[in-house]
């Protein structure tokens, strides 16, 4: 499955394309963590908890986004972007959508 | 009074060390920016590819951060909030957290030649006057990276 953020797949060809796909997640980490990373944000810099909860919430977007597109026969998904929100404290969604093509790559 | 003196001390305290933190993050983002200078190449808006060179790889890579912004300028900026105005100390955390997420996408596509089409994606945490907590913003970069046969 290639996954590009532009309009095309370069060096590719597209062949047909079966619409939207879409994958979110809502992920929150445990009390405990909260509690850690509450005091960590009281002193300010990165919070490595929530960074490490925002990656796999993102993995599990586009994973989702990757099976849409694999039961619709599609091998590419193009023009992928990424939308996050809020819902409560310590909890975030991320969005991910993108289009779903066939394509092959082109000759020469 | 106890409640005044608590506020003080966790001000003077989070202003010292929010202000260490600050510096050091700075300063490796600094550092890793040069390290990776003549690495890809990062654009922010081509969307077609016109080159006749043979294209091997084409992938989607992100990079991801969550920033706090700490007590002392969450408390700053609150205070600036009520005149209006540039609020700085939010400002450089911004400026931070999305030096550091491009940094860590850069870094995921060495090898590559090109990453075309960066898209930045932030969203704060918990908004200023929440009671919950401080606030925090996490930023997602994304883009496309292109890499030569």
């Amino acid at each position: 499955m290639i996954l590009t953020n532009i309009e095309s797949v370069p060096g590719y060809k597209i062949l047909a394309q079966y619409g939207l796909v879409s994958g979110s997640t809502v992920r929150a980490k445990n009390f405990v963590l909260d509690f850690g990373a509450g005091i960590k944000n009281t002193f300010g810099g990165e919070l490595k908890s929530y960074t490490e909860l925002l990656m796999e919430s993102r993995k599990e977007a586009v994973n989702r986004m990757k099976e849409q597109a694999q039961m619709m026969g599609a091998n590419a998904i193009i023009n992928v972007r990424f939308a996050t929100s809020a819902v409560t404290a310590g909890a975030a969604e991320v969005y991910a959508y993108g289009t779903a093509v066939k394509v092959e790559p082109v000759e020469g | 009074m106890e409640e005044l003196i608590i506020i003080a001390v966790t001000l003077i305290v989070t202003y010292i060390t929010g202000s260490v933190i600050e510096k050091n993050h700075y300063k490796s983002i600094k550092q890793r920016e040069i390290a990776l200078i003549r690495k890809p190449i990062v654009s922010y808006g081509i969307k077609e590819w016109n080159s006749k060179r043979k294209i091997r790889s084409v992938e989607l890579v992100t990079g991801e951060v969550v920033v706090g912004v700490g007590y002392f300028k969450a408390f700053v900026a609150n205070l600036k909030n009520l005149f209006g105005g540039r609020l700085t100390s939010i400002e450089s955390v911004l400026d931070r957290g999305r030096r550091e997420a491009i940094l860590r996408m850069r870094e995921k596509a060495i090898g590559a030649n090109f990453i075309i089409n960066t898209r930045i994606d932030t969203v704060m945490l918990n908004d200023l006057g929440g009671k919950s907590s401080d606030p925090q913003c996490a930023i997602i970069a994304s883009g496309t990276a292109i890499t030569y046969e």
